[in-house]
């Protein structure tokens, strides 16, 4: 019984949000944006979960010295963000709570995205080893295109055309290839999770 | 005194004389008004709630013909066929519809006077515009209603094809439980996970599995949730430990309790430690320098990245790499897979994302829905090539029955 109730409950709301798809009334929208609203309060109901196990998990890494700087520094900018942000009006700019969040979260994430320059070199340079004839094509491919950025008089006209016609027909084709399998996948995932087939998102097998 | 009466006569006469003169060379020297618009139909928007009209008329006769001096045609509406007009909008040239459509009955909390009311009648007149601020007369009034509609006929080619769709999946199912043995092509990607979970168990080290930046809902992320469940599996049998950080709260408490169900099922509840599934942070690169973290502290021997991913994709996989992982990805996330297909050892590209629970757990039933998957790759490339064969000839039935008009 504990099994079947919420298997049953996926299949009816399953099959009435594939309705709903297909209704375009007034009703129909209410439905969705009820179902919707509902994914949001579902959320808040886990976030605290979420809170107690990063707490938990933090507090345990202080006793590790391997792990206790980490788990300090996290802690520590836990609890500045959560009680300099306990007021409303200390959320508008000009307070510490936006000030910590503008002049050190958001630096440091951007250092965290600019890892990916270095990043796309190294993975470009393993990539385009030309161990294999399939490597050696996409070695080749990508400096054509690579060569679009550049100004080579003459020889830039005719690249430019290669170039548009590598991304307008085997990369399109690929793509859309891809595409259409991700389309029929997610659909197969779907009748499989509505008829109870797939089951594990429930913890099941 | 008679010689004075005539005189203011001719005077009056002479004003007046004059005046119609002036009209009349107006009239020959100024711009000349185009024709009215003509045969004004209102009908209900289909595949909406319920506010909106079409508006559709009969062009100017000096719209691309006549005087030929139309630029735009001017929309207006009352409540009541004699009430006032109010202007709506603007058509250009040469189109003969508008549509009137706004569903918010309150602007600022204030009434909207633009919205529509479903099943009430509505008023339309219509005027064209000529170059030099000139106008034609109002057409006629045409009315209609917007009507609720329960059914989106734009929707129609979805519609038959997720029918056919399901019909292969139930019948395949049928088939592969009466007994029908499909052959399924190997997957590197998912042939590699024992090998994959066997290193890690020689080298003592723990499994990373990553669910991506996606959310509970994404397809993607429950593929990840059930390719999870088997790996949970091995693992509890191999008792290697699997670390699974996770970005979102709901994604948390699925991923506890598919790992707590899997290491009952393998019979070792006891070895199963809720601490090794944990919510990092709801933000991305935060999320990202938190399973870095983890990579290069833990040292792990084989990376799982499975679910949706973005601009993080290159920064895990690479630091997987530099950490000496063995790391096996997937996602249907196209602009990601290169990233995959460049940094990890085996990439699941797409659809074998969603594929792998059913070479996982190699039940009939999961294959059977493959299958269905395969005839309906078949079925759709049959129609791309007539379409793409009838289209170069000019001939459009088969664009026409696909295209979906949302």
């Amino acid at each position: 019984m504990k099994k079947q109730i919420p298997i049953y409950f996926v299949l009816i709301s399953g099959i009435v949000m594939l309705i709903q798809y297909f209704v375009p009334s007034e009703e129909s929208e209410w439905l969705f944006t009820y179902a919707n609203d509902w994914v949001i309060v579902v959320g808040i109901f886990a976030l605290a979960l979420g809170i107690w196990s990063l707490l938990r998990t933090e507090f345990k890494k202080l006793k590790n010295p391997k792990e206790a700087f980490y788990a300090g520094t996290l802690l520590f900018g836990y609890f500045i963000m959560v009680f300099t942000g306990l007021k409303r009006e200390w959320l508008e700019a000009g307070h510490l709570h936006m000030d910590l969040f503008n002049n050190i979260l958001i630096p440091i994430q951007a250092t965290i995205f600019a890892l990916l320059a270095f990043y796309v070199a190294s993975a470009a340079y393993r990539a385009f080893r030309a161990r294999t004839a399939l490597a050696t094509i996409l070695l080749l491919t990508a400096f054509i295109i690579m060569l679009r950025l550049i100004p080579l008089g003459p020889i830039s006209e005719v690249n430019q055309t290669a170039v548009g016609w590598i991304l307008a027909v085997p990369n399109m084709a690929a793509k859309r290839a891809i595409t259409i399998g991700v389309g029929l996948g997610a659909i197969a995932t779907c009748i499989k999770i509505i008829l109870g087939i797939e089951r594990t998102y429930m913890g099941h097998d | 005194m008679a010689r004075k009466l005539l005189m203011s006569l001719f005077v009056l006469l002479l004003i007046f004389g004059t005046a119609g003169a002036q009209e009349a060379v107006q009239d020959t020297i100024g711009p000349p008004s185009p024709a009215p618009p003509t045969n004004i139909v209102v009908v209900d928007r289909p595949n909406d709630t319920g506010h909106g009209v079409l508006v559709n008329w009969a062009l100017s006769a000096d719209d691309g013909g006549g005087k030929d001096n139309v630029l735009a045609y001017e929309v207006y509406r009352a409540d009541q066929a004699d009430g006032e007009y109010v202007f709506r909008g603007l058509s250009v040239k040469g189109t003969g519809q508008y549509e009137d459509k706004d569903d918010s009955p309150r602007i600022n909390d204030l009434p909207n006077p633009g919205f529509l009311i479903t099943e009430k009648t509505y008023y339309y007149k219509v005027r064209a515009m000529a170059s030099g601020g000139v106008y034609s007369e109002y057409s006629e009034a045409g009315s209609g209603q917007p009507m609720e509609n329960w059914f989106h006929v734009g929707k129609i080619p979805i519609l038959i094809g997720v029918i056919i769709f399901w019909v292969l999946v139930v019948y395949f199912i049928f088939m592969a439980r009466k007994g029908t043995d499909y052959y399924v092509r190997p997957l590197a990607g998912i042939n590699a996970v024992d090998e994959a979970i066997g290193r890690a168990t020689e080298m003592g080290r723990p499994i990373l599995f990553v669910l991506g930046t996606g959310t509970a809902g994404d397809i993607a992320t429950i593929a990840g949730f059930t390719i999870l469940a088997r790996v949970a599996k091995l693992t509890a049998e191999y008792q290697t430990r699997v670390l699974v950080p996770v970005n979102d709260p709901v994604m948390f408490a699925v991923a506890q309790e598919t790992v707590r169900t899997a290491y009952l099922e393998a019979g070792r509840p006891d070895i199963y430690n809720p601490d090794n599934i944990s919510y990092e942070t709801a933000m991305q690169f935060p999320y990202v320098a938190a399973v870095n973290g983890i990579m290069l502290r833990e040292k792990t021997a084989t990376n799982f990245y499975m679910g949706v991913f973005h601009a993080e994709s290159l920064i895990l996989a690479e630091t997987g790499n530099i950490a000496g992982s063995i790391q096996i990805s997937g996602t249907d996330q196209i602009s990601q897979l290169p990233f995959f297909i460049a940094a990890t050892d085996y990439t699941l590209i797409g659809e074998e994302l969603y594929a792998a629970s059913a070479y996982l757990s190699k039940e009939p039933v999961q294959v059977g829905t493959l299958k269905a998957q395969d005839w309906a790759k078949a079925i759709l490339m049959v129609i791309l090539f007539i379409g793409a064969v009838l289209i170069s000839m000019n001939v459009s039935f088969i664009k026409d029955m696909v295209t979906v008009n949302l």
